[in-house]
């Protein structure tokens, strides 16, 4: 079962402005059948301000709970205003979603695009894109947009944001070849990705700091968990557990899956990561 | 931890089952005082071994084997993964495999992964099934080759209730000197079953799903068969399966098997009418509703009803509003982004897949508690329609 907050569960059981504008100022359709969400959204604007926002959505409770929440924050924002308005923004009204549903938030974000461009008269610059993943119908641009204003650093993050990859699957390698492309190109405020070249422990010490601090550590204590860095040697990394992970049957299965995962991507790809006894 | 059982309208018994009242009670004294060890030498660990004994005799006789031919294992998987690796090991030369398109993940994802588990490279055919679900029987003897090693098909579906002539294949493997598996995980307890009268070689079942707790499975292995361990270890299970056994869940689970085969008959008329109400009331109250699957070659508990143009894990989640447990093949409640396999297999379209509940009863399924579904389903749905941008009311 998800996790989803009391936010996402008020908003999917008590939706806000479910229906549809007759006569819209603009209309954002996006998503199908076959994709299993599909959201559409109208807008009534009067002197560039939307007043009005209303929407039908086929989806799960955070497709839904996410058009909810996309209404009512649109509703009384200016266009230019609304145009701001990022998938981030929508999962954060709702006080977060799971990982493996940020597309619902996305979905919200693509439709209120496309009815503002509905209703300026102009074509959306996403859809002129090379289609990646042709199970969801997802461009090129889509999946570059969302590495870089979500800061996606793996093809799995990239299919829970936009759905490209989830599929058959067959477009995973040109998926990878994107992220490479728009992460090396992207200035880099994070650690900088790099290939299996030497290191010293040093530099490598002070790599897994950060992103130890940075991506790791924040995620732990969402779980009442956290971990400390106890050594580097060689390839090793020593960490210990603390917290809730101690008790935690899983821990181990975190170190792995999770900690040892996201250093060899964000830090060396040769990295071993061991609990310090 | 109160789960308020109780309140609960549990129709997801393919999913698991409530451990029978039974069943606990005979399982009480291996989790406290009998605590031995039935490999030790003395009595006191002795005694233990006398009542894996007995459940060995318990399972066989819901089965209709000997108890000689049963191998306990922790689940269903682990069985299916025994069967079908020890066939590979018994027929080296031997690269390949017939199943369907509509296995369980535990034998799908198995075959998928064969040629890096095995080092070398397997042929695997993977049998399309009828839009009802069912198999086409010339098919399936075309699949069959000179260098098939084993077939592995479903007795039942965990999804629609389908269930598929494994007797008739399986004697089709024979004649071919084919060795045939089936994970019956389903069909156990639901539906009778002979192995001494089949060609069938091995069989998998999983404890939870008949009233038995969870971490305890069973394989059948028909006496003769080439076998190769999966866990090697100690000699337990006569060498067929190292590791010291789970005393308490087999005890559990061979009270179980003499429980579900005192039911068998209660399974298949009260169980199937209350199913058949619950399913001919939905098909009847709610429009543009479909039943996925084939309406008679099919488990009495289980009943697939796709709601179109709305999405099951909306429906999931407003009936649990009500405390109604039921299961989805949507994309959205598997964690993965496409809907069911097996329902894409059975080529059910988009509009439906995505909005399909599957609803499995068991015998502790009240008429009470169906009329409280019958009555529930219809404005969930017909409120989560008004929603949707593809519902035109009619």
């Amino acid at each position: 079962m998800w996790e989803y907050t009391d936010k996402v569960q008020q908003h999917f059981l008590h939706p806000e402005n479910v229906g549809e504008i007759e006569n819209p100022s603009g209309i954002g359709d996006v998503g199908s059948l076959a994709c299993g969400d599909a959201l559409k959204l109208t807008l009534q604007i009067e002197d560039e301000r939307i007043v009005d926002a209303k929407f039908k959505t086929f989806g799960c409770a955070s497709a839904i709970a996410s058009s909810s929440a996309l209404t009512i924050m649109i509703k009384g924002m200016t266009v230019d205003e609304a145009e701001k308005v990022t998938n981030e923004d929508i999962a954060d009204f709702l006080g977060g979603l799971p990982k493996e549903k940020m597309h619902c938030s996305v979905m919200g974000r693509e439709a209120l695009e496309a009815a503002i461009a509905d209703y300026r008269g102009v074509i959306l610059p996403m859809a002129e894109g090379e289609v990646v993943c042709e199970c969801f119908g997802v461009t090129d641009l889509e999946v570059i947009r969302a590495i870089k204003e979500s800061e996606l650093r793996s093809v799995e993050e990239i299919t829970n944001f936009t759905k490209a990859g989830g599929g058959c699957g067959k477009c995973e390698d040109r998926l990878r070849e994107i992220l490479q492309a728009t992460v090396s190109e992207t200035p880099v405020t994070l650690v900088q990705v790099e290939g299996p070249k030497r290191m010293t422990t040093l530099q490598k010490i002070k790599k897994i700091e950060a992103v130890l601090e940075r991506e790791i550590k924040p995620a732990l204590r969402k779980d009442g968990g956290d971990i400390e860095l106890v050594d580097v040697d060689g390839d090793f990394v020593m960490v210990s557990l603390r917290g809730a992970c101690t008790s935690c049957a899983k821990s181990q299965t975190t170190l792995k899956e999770y900690v040892e995962k996201k250093l060899r991507e964000l830090v060396l790809e040769s990295l071993i990561v061991e609990e310090a006894k | 931890m109160n789960c308020d059982a109780e309140k609960v309208v549990y129709m997801d018994n393919n999913a698991t089952t409530r451990v029978a009242p039974e069943v606990v009670d005979v399982m009480m004294p291996f989790l406290t005082d009998c605590y031995g060890n039935p490999s030790s030498m003395h009595n006191f660990g002795g005694q233990v071994g006398g009542a894996i004994k007995n459940a060995r005799a318990q399972i066989a006789g819901l089965l209709g084997a000997e108890a000689s031919e049963i191998t306990f294992t922790s689940c269903g998987t682990e069985s299916d993964s025994t069967a079908i690796l020890s066939a590979l090991q018994s027929f080296p030369e031997k690269r390949h495999i017939v199943t369907t398109r509509v296995e369980h993940p535990a034998v799908k994802h198995l075959c998928e992964n064969l040629d890096r588990l095995t080092g070398h490279k397997h042929r695997v055919t993977r049998l399309q099934v009828e839009s009802d679900g069912t198999l086409d029987m010339a098919r399936y003897e075309e699949a069959l080759a000179v260098d098939t090693a084993i077939v592995s098909i479903m007795w039942a579906n965990n999804e629609t209730g389908v269930i598929f002539p494994v007797e008739k294949m399986a004697a089709m493997a024979k004649e071919r000197g084919i060795l045939f598996h089936t994970d019956a995980v389903q069909a156990v307890g639901k539906i009778p079953i002979k192995l001494k009268e089949l060609d069938i070689d091995f069989l998998s079942l999983s404890g939870h799903k008949l009233h038995a707790p969870k971490g305890v499975g069973v394989l059948y292995v028909k006496r003769g068969t080439p076998f190769v361990p999966f866990l090697s270890g100690g000699h337990q299970e006569d060498g067929r399966r190292g590791g010291t056994e789970n005393v308490a869940s087999i005890v559990g689970l061979g009270k179980a098997c003499e429980l579900a085969g005192a039911m068998l008959e209660e399974e298949n008329s009260r169980v199937r009418a209350l199913r058949d109400r619950l399913e001919e009331g939905l098909l009847a109250s709610v429009p543009k509703s479909m039943l996925n699957g084939h309406k008679t070659d099919r488990l009495p508990n289980t009943t697939n009803i796709s709601f179109e143009f709305v999405e099951g894990e909306a429906i999931l989640l407003h009936m649990n509003l009500y405390n109604i447990c039921a299961s989805s093949g949507s994309a959205c409640t598997s964690g993965s982004l496409e809907p069911s396999h097996v329902l894409r297999a059975m080529g059910v379209p988009f509009t439906a897949a995505h909005g399909s509940i599957r609803f499995s009863l068991s015998v502790y399924n009240t008429e009470a508690e169906v009329d409280f579904v019958l009555e529930k389903m219809p404005p969930i749905i017909a409120e989560l329609r008004q929603m949707s941008p593809f519902w035109k009311a009619e």
